[in-house]
């Protein structure tokens, strides 16, 4: 039984979006790990989890996707981790001011265990002193998303869960014609039988190759394990545009697609990359026309 | 001949210890090093690549792969370099500067070597300057260049204005790669070449030798 059945038992929750390219539009350098910012520019964290809130977002994520052991080690910053996390859930928590639950983000550790990257000890260290570091400023629940790997998304759910708080798992259903398997051939069904059968408590899909493709994944995710299904899309994939990054979908394109979503069984629904507050708005609309159907 | 296609087996099974063992066996027989690489091993790596291209691998399939190639090519090296034989081509490769990402860069790598090229791995975010200098010490034919985020990108165009800075320009093809990465965006910033994927990759590094020696 999903502890947040409750969460979701009046329809489905409208999250947040993107952080990271949010916080590169307020000067974040290219291939500087944002959760850095926890310490340095809290102000602009603050910001983009405040307006997420004033959007309508119903949950904001926190700014730590990249706060494991192995990621900021590589930065040069392994000893901040505790730091960066707790204030991570800080920030989060305090631009909800009591609006919004808090849910926080572990990410993939950048690692691949088949590959030899690191080895599954590694990872469970990274996951665990992560998770325990959110854990300790109490968000309402961890979030394990953009995961391709099966394995590793096993070690970081059974360290997220040993903190007692309710886990979701969601993966990067990016590769093959109809993308619909991770990079490592993982697909829905594989992903949400095991992350269910190792105790999540919601099971997801998020980044991916655009929103259209996410009502089918949704409902093989579904169907396969029975628990709320997390959704995070892109705003289509990104291309250059006279050397600046831009994503296709316009908010109302995007949003358009929240009708689909609720059907196939979306319980949380929200935007990855290229998103904005003003997608939240949108899907909120949405939702708002959905119900009054 | 029963040892070519077991070894041909070995490498599409990504059975890393029978590719080493068959190798071993049939170097004691006396069959030359660079049959065993053009009759088995390039063609399983090719029909690797194929499997991969219609789905039915996915990259644990073709890193395995790989490292059969590998484990099997390591015996062979050393052979081929004391007769004079040359490798498909030398490559040097690297995520570029701003960008800690080197999943996808390592299996271009593993794939590249798979195929028979010499790889020389700079690793992850690395500055144009040491693409310059990697050049200028290996001679490379080919520069691959990786990168994941939307924001590194801009950085594969700085490598490539900063190899032209450095009067190297055309003695290297340019290829390019990554997850936000385009053949568009690849025309654009003046590289030779996109790849989708590390199979893929092999290909366009093959066709760009190709070219160059045209």
């Amino acid at each position: 039984m999903s502890r947040l059945a409750g969460w979701v038992e009046h329809g489905p929750l409208i999250t947040d979006g993107a952080w990271g390219t949010q916080l590169q539009a307020m000067g974040l350098a290219p291939g500087e790990v944002p959760d850095l910012w926890n310490l340095s520019h809290a102000d602009h964290v603050a910001a983009v989890a405040r307006a997420y809130v004033e959007a309508g977002s119903e949950i904001v994520l926190t700014n730590t996707f990249r706060a494991n052991g192995i990621t900021l080690k590589e930065a040069g910053r392994a000893g901040s981790l505790e730091e960066i996390n707790r204030r991570g859930v800080e920030i989060s928590r305090q631009a909800a001011s009591g609006k919004a639950r808090v849910v926080a983000s572990i990410g993939p550790t950048g690692k691949m265990l088949l590959a030899g990257g690191i080895t599954p000890e590694e990872a469970r260290a990274a996951f665990a002193a992560q998770a325990k570091a959110l854990a300790a400023a109490q968000p309402d629940a961890l979030l394990c998303e953009t995961f391709s790997e099966l394995e590793e998304a096993e070690i970081a759910l059974a360290a997220a869960l040993e903190t007692g708080l309710p886990v979701i798992v969601s993966f990067a259903f990016d590769t093959g014609k109809n993308k619909d398997r991770t990079m490592t051939g993982l697909t829905p069904e594989k992903a949400a039988a095991a992350i269910a059968r190792a105790g999540a408590d919601a099971v997801g899909a998020n980044c991916g190759a655009g929103i259209e493709f996410f009502p089918a994944l949704v409902e093989r995710l579904k169907s396969a394990c029975g628990l709320p299904v997390w959704i995070k899309a892109n705003a289509g994939l990104p291309r250059m545009e006279g050397g600046r990054v831009v994503y296709d979908a316009s908010p109302e394109s995007f949003a358009a697609r929240f009708a689909d979503l609720a059907k196939a069984g979306a319980s949380f629904i929200g935007g990855c990359c290229g998103t904005s507050p003003e997608f939240v708005a949108a899907l909120l609309a949405q939702r708002d026309a959905w119900r009054n159907l | 001949m029963p040892e070519f296609e077991k070894l041909h087996q070995a490498v599409l099974d990504g059975d890393q210890k029978a590719a080493r063992s068959l190798t071993e066996a049939m170097l004691a027989e006396g069959v030359a090093p660079l049959d065993m690489i053009t009759k088995a091993m390039v063609p399983a790596m090719d029909e690797v690549g194929r499997r991969f291209e219609c789905e039915e691998y996915f990259v644990p399939e073709l890193l395995l792969s790989a490292r059969a190639m590998k484990a099997s090519m390591e015996l062979l090296r050393p052979l081929l370099t004391a007769s004079g034989a040359q490798p498909a081509g030398r490559v040097v490769i690297g995520t570029v500067k701003g960008d800690l990402h080197d999943i996808g860069k390592n299996l271009v790598a593993s794939m590249l070597e798979g195929g028979g090229f010499e790889v020389v791995d700079l690793g992850a975010d690395v500055a144009p300057e040491k693409f310059i200098e990697a050049v200028k010490q290996s001679g490379a034919q080919i520069v691959a260049l990786s990168a994941l985020l939307t924001v590194t990108m801009p950085s594969m165009r700085t490598t490539i204005d900063a190899l032209n800075q450095a009067g190297i320009r055309n003695q290297v093809k340019v290829m390019v790669g990554g997850a936000p990465v385009t053949s568009q965006f690849a025309t654009e910033i003046g590289a030779d070449g996109y790849s989708e994927n590390a199979s893929a990759a092999v290909q366009l590094a093959r066709k760009l030798m190709a070219g160059s020696q045209a």
